[in-house]
Formats: C-alpha cells, sequence, structure tokens
C-alpha cells in the first residue's frame, strides 16, 4: 500500500543556485572573492589583517565578516578603512550563499578588486556550502596539530589553498611540517601551500604576491 | 551543527513534493549521504526526527543510505573505495583519481500513503 515517489534531488541545491548566481555576479564585477576558513583561533582574523596591512593601498577591498554572536573581527578589520559587512549568525555555524547575497547589497561590489568572506570558524559545516567564492582558503595554525587534515577531510578536499599558520611556535608544539603537507596533499593533491607567521611577518611576503597574481587574474 | 540546517532542506524538499496533500500520508524519505560530506548521520536523523514533528508531515521516519567513498583511477583505470580520504590509487600510486560516489547529499524517494488517515496530523 506503500507508494515509493522517486525524488532524486540535491538537498542543498537551493543554496547552490544562489552560489552560482553570486559567482556570475562576482564575474561581471571583475572582483577576486576568496572564502576564508579556519577552526576558531587559528588566525583567519590575524591573516586578513597582515594581508590588509600590505595591500589596502594598492586594491580596494571590502570584508564580510561571519561571526557567531560578535563584532569583534569587524572591529578589528575597520582600522584599515576597508568596507567591512557584518553577519552574526547567532548561533549558525556556517555562512550560506543567500547570507553572501544579502549582504553583498551593502557594498559596491563593482569598485572592487577583492572580496574577502571570513567564514564562522568551523572546520566541518562551511565545507558543505559554496557561497560563489572563486576559491576556499583554509588556514591551520601549528597548535592544532598536523593531522588535522586527516580529521577533517571534506574541508581540505574543497579547499584550494592551505595556510599554515603560527610556524614561529613550530620549535615548542608537536607538529611536524613534513606530516601535515602529506596528509593535505593525499586529500587533496592539488592544494597550494603556504607558511606563516602574522606574528613575526614570516612568510607573508610570499602569500600577498600569490594574492595580488589572483586578483589581477580577476580584474576586469 | 549544521544538521539541522540540512534536515530543514529536507522537509522543505518534501514539502514541494507532497504539498499539503491531506490524502497522502508520508511514510518515510530516503535521504543519501555521501562519505565525504561531512554529516553526521546520527545527527541528521535526530535533527530531522525533531523538526518533522512541527510539520504536517509528524511521524515520518528518516532512512539514511551512506554511500562509500569511492574513486576510478584516471592512469590504470582500477575502481578502488578510498581509504582514510588518500584519493592515490593503490595499484598504480596516482594521484589522479576521479571520485565515483561519495559526495551525495540529496533525497533519493519519498514513500507515501495515499488515502491517509488523518491521525497523523
Amino acid at each position: 500500500m506503500g507508494q515509493v515517489i522517486t525524488v532524486e534531488r540535491q538537498i542543498l541545491k537551493k543554496n547552490d543556485d544562489i552560489a552560482a548566481e553570486n559567482r556570475e555576479f562576482f564575474r561581471q564585477a571583475g572582483v577576486f572573492v576568496f572564502n576564508l576558513l579556519s577552526s576558531p583561533g587559528s588566525g583567519k582574523t590575524s591573516l586578513l589583517e597582515k594581508t590588509l596591512e600590505k595591500l589596502h593601498d594598492k586594491y580596494r577591498i571590502a570584508v564580510i565578516e561571519g561571526d557567531v554572536q560578535t563584532d569583534l573581527d569587524a572591529r578589528r578589520i575597520s582600522r584599515f578603512n576597508v568596507p567591512a559587512v557584518q553577519i552574526v549568525t547567532k548561533g549558525g555555524c556556517h555562512l550560506e550563499a543567500n547570507l553572501i547575497q544579502n549582504a553583498v547589497e551593502n557594498i559596491d561590489v563593482k569598485a572592487l578588486d577583492l572580496l574577502v568572506i571570513e567564514n564562522v570558524g568551523n572546520l566541518v559545516c562551511p565545507s558543505n556550502y559554496d557561497l560563489g567564492e572563486h576559491m576556499k582558503i583554509v588556514v591551520v595554525s601549528t597548535t592544532e596539530g598536523d593531522d588535522k587534515p586527516l580529521k577533517y577531510p571534506k574541508m581540505f578536499r574543497v579547499s584550494d589553498v592551505m595556510v599554515v599558520n603560527k610556524i614561529d611556535l613550530l620549535p615548542y608544539v608537536e607538529f611536524d611540517m613534513d606530516t601535515i603537507r602529506k596528509n593535505a596533499l593525499s586529500i587533496n593533491p592539488n592544494l597550494t601551500i603556504f607558511e606563516t607567521s602574522c606574528r613575526t611577518g614570516e612568510g607573508i611576503d610570499r602569500w600577498v604576491d600569490w594574492l595580488s597574481g589572483k586578483i589581477e587574474q580577476f580584474r576586469s | 551543527m549544521h544538521e539541522m540546517s540540512i534536515a530543514e532542506s529536507i522537509v522543505e524538499i518534501i514539502r514541494e513534493t507532497l504539498g499539503e496533500d491531506e490524502n497522502r500520508r508520508l511514510v518515510s524519505v530516503t535521504v543519501e549521504v555521501g562519505e565525504l560530506t561531512a554529516v553526521v548521520p546520527e545527527s541528521l536523523e535526530f535533527c530531522f526526527n525533531a523538526i518533522i514533528e512541527t510539520t504536517p508531515y509528524r511521524g515520518a521516519k528518516i532512512h539514511i543510505r551512506n554511500v562509500p567513498l569511492t574513486g576510478r583511477c584516471q592512469e590504470c583505470g582500477e575502481e578502488f573505495h578510498i581509504e582514510k580520504y588518500a584519493f592515490v590509487c593503490p595499484k598504480c600510486g596516482s594521484t589522479r583519481v576521479q571520485v565515483l560516489g561519495g559526495q551525495e547529499l540529496k533525497v533519493s524517494e519519498l514513500e507515501v500513503d495515499e488515502n491517509g488517515t488523518g491521525d497523523h496530523r
């Protein structure tokens, strides 16, 4: 008596459709967009501050800050005089494409060269949600352990770039750079890897040079 | 925990498929969850069971089909289960691996009772 209805529908299709609209919008605007991801405390905002320090005079940049409760990160960014839009997810563990679509209404995207989306600190949930960005950049710090890619494979599989941050702490922590490279590349052989210290500035130039190249490539 | 948000999307798909047809009672929904989706089946089931009670489809069950992560080597053609998320061919060692399954996150089917009685609403 039970009748079976075949549905075959992607659960996140609505999100993916909006993400595709966002991506097309960004393409037409000639702006490079990356989605910055990590667990809480890896240094996403610090990396962003270092990046803005180097690039805010050279390029027109805006930031969308996803945060669970506060606007503390947006305030840290505001000293560079770049437009920052805060999305407080009120407990939500990730950003979704429609939140980005709403947020960009408050930004003059056509006037930008680079738009950074700083996602909620979480290595699990954001990995399933395409926001319409061109690249996902995952930050992992040396205090977290070199097994992070194996614990959160989806995130490292979908990311384009991995930034290993806090390398100034390498002498004090059980963290092997070769191991994390090996772990990350076995999940995603195409991953581009940077090593940085936001405290000493080591590796920041290499990262910023690479990013500048991307911005130029997407500029219209 | 994004399983709640995924459970809400599942309910939306159910709603769009069945509408508010009083004569069809939803018995169960079958979803496919790939190994590489960062979705915990137990959490999804928990969330689904919680929110389905707030809908006209109260009492419906969720069946989760776990889809293993499999790949095909682009060099030698070997098809294999991707162990420990290492995208490396076990036969020839190539890293040119095409994913065959394991990234699914979809509603595959609904089981309904025609002329269902109203006790579930």
